[in-house]
């Protein structure tokens, strides 16, 4: 029995020696073709990966169209390269992994740049401004993360907010979820105290749902939201650099606002809370 | 509430998106089953062999793929694979290739059993009658076997179908993956909506394996009436 167990785990080793020799070979191969704006060009299509599940960021609307703030840039900047955008849904903690295995040439997905994703893509310059924001109940509202102590907060997995509470608020328990979908339905059955997330898609849920408050509207520090491509790929980062700094110039930002973001956000918030205006 | 969101599923695209997730759950489930049966026909045929070193090769597939979750190995073929070896698959294709791997080695458990309880004397019959191993195979123990093992495939095929779910984690719009965007897109105003797309999730998971679970019970119902007299 022994001999056997030693045996299965010999050919185990075999298989992970040999997979990460490939590994090795195919990275420093990927580095080698650069141009690849020429590649999406003659490809006439570039892939983008979005959220499918955020109004008004990232949805499907009853025709069956993908909408939203960031579907808007998407196809902006595919109609600006000459090319089809084809979009690719996915999930909050997705989105790394799907650039990272060139399923998607570009995450548009409400993507927050923060210091450990910029190990593994290079984000753009970025498109929006959050920061972390906690809705609570407007009968029991938490305005002071002094009040969470030893509380539930919902947050969902990979996000700005579950990075932050995990390094900076120990003493707050997490319940972590796979969606945005499940986030909020948690938070609607009384799951916990509250709910953090990036405060800009708070911003647009308790206009819907007005018995909640966005009780904390910043916490940490301000992040900001950019567009991301695989690490390495400098030719398209390049370009979306200064596809960005162009929309900039021509408003395109502040247009997009009030065509996708102002009819989903309360009165008090104005178009320079979100976008990025130099 | 007045207003319950029944009538937004028959706006606009609603329902058609719908029935299209439908077809994907419905494809990827029935060309699964298909691959994935062929292959767990042949791998438990082999796994019938006194052969060592093959017996000891079929049986590690088989436990890794029972002990490592589905969703695991869908995430290992669709984001890992393609790292490491530059191969490019669509995400229904993953699935494809992912659930026929797993539904192969879940159908090669049921069918050794159901050819090792084939009973003896049929083997030296059918040797005394001069036939090779892949005619005995052919002629004797698979038309016995496959009957037996017809009930646990069924079964098997209904996991199939409800392991799709799954789909949604790796950007294939099944029916799970269409209900919660139109949760989503709808909820904020109507909160109602939400039990309407869950209602129906359910009736169209029910239509595809009811009647299979159904006809599994039948089935066996029937072996056993005619076994037993």
């Amino acid at each position: 029995m022994k001999k056997r167990i030693f045996g299965i785990l010999t050919a185990l080793a075999a298989i992970l020696v040999f997979a990460s020799a490939c590994g090795k070979s195919s990275s420093s191969s990927s580095t080698s073709d650069n141009d690849t704006v020429a590649k999406i060009k003659k490809a006439g299509v570039i892939k983008i990966a979005v959220f499918g599940d955020l109004q008004p960021y990232g949805w499907i609307n009853k025709s069956g169209k993908r909408v939203g703030y960031d579907l808007e840039l998407a196809r902006q900047i595919a109609k600006d390269l000459g090319v089809k955008a084809k979009f690719v849904q996915v999930n909050a903690n997705g989105r790394v992994d799907a650039l990272k295995a060139g399923k998607v040439d570009m995450v548009l997905a409400n993507f927050t740049v923060t210091d450990d994703r910029k190990q593994v893509v290079d984000f753009a310059d970025p498109y929006m401004k959050v920061s972390v924001g906690v809705i609570s109940k407007k009968s029991n509202p938490v305005t002071k993360i002094g009040q969470l102590k030893n509380k539930s907060v919902i947050v969902t997995k990979g996000t700005t907010a579950e990075q932050y509470f995990t390094k900076s608020q120990k003493s707050v328990t997490l319940q972590k979820y796979d969606s945005k979908t499940q986030q909020f339905n948690a938070l609607k059955n009384d799951r916990a105290t509250a709910l953090a997330d990036d405060n800009s898609y708070l911003y647009a849920w308790v206009k819907n749902n007005p018995t909640y408050t966005v009780g904390i509207k910043t916490l940490g520090p301000s992040s900001y939201i950019s567009p991301a491509v695989k690490k390495g790929n400098k030719a398209l980062l390049t370009w979306t650099n200064k596809e960005i700094k162009k929309l900039n110039k021509n408003g395109f930002f502040e247009k997009d606002y009030q065509q996708e973001l102002a009819p989903y956000f309360g009165s008090d918030i104005k178009a320079s809370d979100i976008i990025i205006t130099k | 509430m007045a207003h319950s969101g029944i009538d937004i599923l028959f706006q606009g695209q609603n329902f058609h998106r719908f029935l299209q997730g439908f077809g994907v759950t419905l494809r990827v489930a029935v060309i699964t089953l298909l691959i994935g049966g062929v292959l767990g026909i042949v791998l438990g045929a082999l796994r019938t062999l006194h052969n060592r070193p093959l017996q000891v090769i079929l049986r590690l597939y088989l436990e890794i793929f029972r002990i490592v979750p589905t969703v695991v190995l869908l995430f290992v073929v669709y984001y890992i694979v393609p790292q490491l070896f530059h191969l490019d698959m669509s995400g229904e294709l993953v699935a494809i290739v992912t659930f026929a791997l797993w539904t192969g080695a879940e159908m090669s458990d049921i069918v050794r059993g159901a050819l090792i309880a084939v009973p003896q004397h049929q083997v030296e019959s059918a040797q005394a009658l001069g036939l090779n191993r892949l005619q005995q195979l052919r002629y004797v123990l698979l038309p016995q076997a496959l009957p037996v093992a017809l009930p646990g495939t069924i079964n098997l095929a209904t996991r199939i179908i409800k392991t799709t779910s799954l789909l949604l984690m790796i950007s294939v719009m099944d029916i799970v993956n269409v209900g919660q965007t139109l949760v989503e897109a709808n909820s904020h105003q109507h909160p109602a909506f939400a039990f309407w797309v869950y209602g129906i999730m359910f009736i169209m998971y029910y239509i595809l394996c009811a009647p299979l679970s159904w006809w599994a019970k039948r089935i066996e119902k029937q072996r056993l009436e005619r076994s037993n007299g």
